[in-house]
């Protein structure tokens, strides 16, 4: 289907293709300056290094969370489907990302603590994230109507993310009457450089994302309505 | 405000009757709960310490998956009968719609437990008729604050052809937090509750409710919209 068809390029526009060049080199060059930079880990050895991608995974997707919040307030004020768009492509990069840092922090725990999982209340609460927004993702994919959808996920974006403090919270207080110690953490500033440059390689890479849903998104849309106007189209022809 | 409180009841006292009238919804979840609780004596049993140390999680779990099927029947009950869009025409704020629903499941749940708690009491040999008084505080605050997001979601989840499925997908990772406190003052208050964690997880109860209370109840408009 050409252009003008759809009345929207097909292709992202020209900076978000520049930004996932940008982004995908950013982050290559973290993890060589991580490698290169900073020993080794005393006690973990390279293995440390899984936290370079682990940590920042983490707060992009926290932080996709909160542009969930923001777009989803914005959509029940403005009622422009363009917030619903933007609320629904944050919400599939944000559950990208917690998986990611689920697995990620497995990886680590495995080896570190001897065990895959461990009821630490980050851990938890990142858990529990992720299933409040593959829920949300559930919910969408059952919705036909745009407005009823918009509406819909917007109202759950704004509870699961009203939740997550009280999450956090319960979790942490929950462990502490049960006796677990976490682990205290001393960080080098070699750390913080390689931690800094992932969270901002993630930080790109997030916008990147965010930025092609939302063009699938206009797509998908245009297309629909490219769609029903054929269908009315042929119907007018045949009468 | 007299007007709201007079659609709230009618509201409550519509669907109380359709349920006391056919008791079929009730009846069915009652023996689901008894059937719960006797599953998980089955999987923990026969050893009467591991049941008691267990007791609170598996009285919690037992509610929330018995009352998770009651929510989605009061919203189905208006939709077979195409009533919800004749109740959205009514004049008056619809928010009172969500509040009677919200008291009529309320009451549902809170009598599903009075069968649920003696039927625990029994099965796994707890002294619960000493803990009443706390113990129905900690019910309360825990069913009040599940029945606010079951009945909200609900209003979305019974209008979707997975709404057996979507409705505890939503539902049940939004509750953690409220069934981390519910187990852990339910358990605290069978032992004893020598270091008083009972009260601190019931304020924990109150915030959980007083803050989805009040978003679901503001956020209630945009979803029950057709």
């Amino acid at each position: 289907m050409s252009h003008s068809m759809l009345g929207v390029s097909l292709a992202p526009p020209r900076w978000v293709r520049l930004l996932g060049w940008f982004a995908l080199l950013f982050l290559a060059a973290s993890q060589v300056t991580g490698f290169m930079i900073s020993a080794p880990d005393r006690d973990m050895g390279n293995l440390q290094k899984i936290m370079y991608v682990h940590v920042p995974a983490a707060w992009t997707a926290f932080l996709a969370f909160t542009y969930v919040f923001g777009t989803s307030v914005a959509y029940l004020w403005k009622r422009d489907l363009k917030y619903d768009m933007l609320a629904a492509a944050a919400a599939e990069t944000g559950v990208v990302l917690t998986g990611l840092t689920l697995a990620l922090g497995s990886i680590w725990g495995r080896p570190t603590w001897g065990v895959w999982w461990t009821w630490d209340p980050r851990l938890t609460t990142t858990a529990i994230l992720f299933m409040i927004f593959a829920g949300y993702l559930a919910l969408r994919s059952f919705v036909e109507d745009d407005e009823q959808r918009a509406r819909w996920s917007a109202a759950v974006g704004i509870l699961g993310f009203i939740n997550v403090p009280i999450v956090y919270f319960s979790v942490q207080w929950w462990r502490t009457i049960h006796q677990v110690q976490s682990t205290p953490a001393t960080v080098d500033p070699l750390y913080k450089l390689g931690l800094r440059l992932n969270a901002f390689a993630f930080l790109f890479l997030m916008i990147f994302f965010i930025a092609l849903r939302y063009h699938a998104a206009r797509l998908e849309r245009a297309a629909e309505a490219r769609r029903e106007e054929d269908a009315l189209m042929e119907g007018a022809i045949h009468v | 405000m007299a007007s709201e409180l007079i659609r709230i009841r009618a509201m409550v006292w519509k669907d109380l009757t359709a349920e006391r009238r056919t008791k079929a919804n009730f009846n069915a979840v009652a023996f689901l709960a008894g059937a719960i609780l006797l599953l998980f004596g089955f999987a923990l049993g026969p050893d009467v310490e591991a049941l008691h140390a267990a007791a609170g999680g598996m009285i919690w779990l037992t509610v929330l998956f018995s009352g998770v099927l009651s929510f989605n029947r009061s919203y189905e009950k208006e939709l077979e009968g195409g009533a919800l869009e004749a109740l959205l025409l009514y004049p008056g704020d619809r928010r009172s719609i969500y509040l009677g629903k919200l008291i009529a499941n309320f009451a549902f749940v809170l009598l599903v437990e009075a069968i649920l708690l003696p039927a625990a009491a029994v099965l796994y040999d707890l002294p619960l008729h000493t803990v009443v008084l706390p113990l129905a505080g900690v019910l309360l605050l825990g069913t009040f604050g599940f029945v606010t997001l079951g009945t909200f979601y609900a209003a979305m989840a019974s209008r979707l052809r997975a709404r057996e499925v979507l409705l505890p997908l939503l539902l049940f990772p939004m509750l953690i937090p409220l069934l981390v406190a519910c187990v852990e003052a339910t358990q605290a208050i069978l032992d004893g509750n020598a270091m008083g964690f009972a009260g601190s997880w019931m304020k924990l109860l109150v915030v959980f409710d007083v803050v989805f209370f009040v978003a679901a109840y503001f956020a209630f408009d945009y979803v029950i919209e057709a």
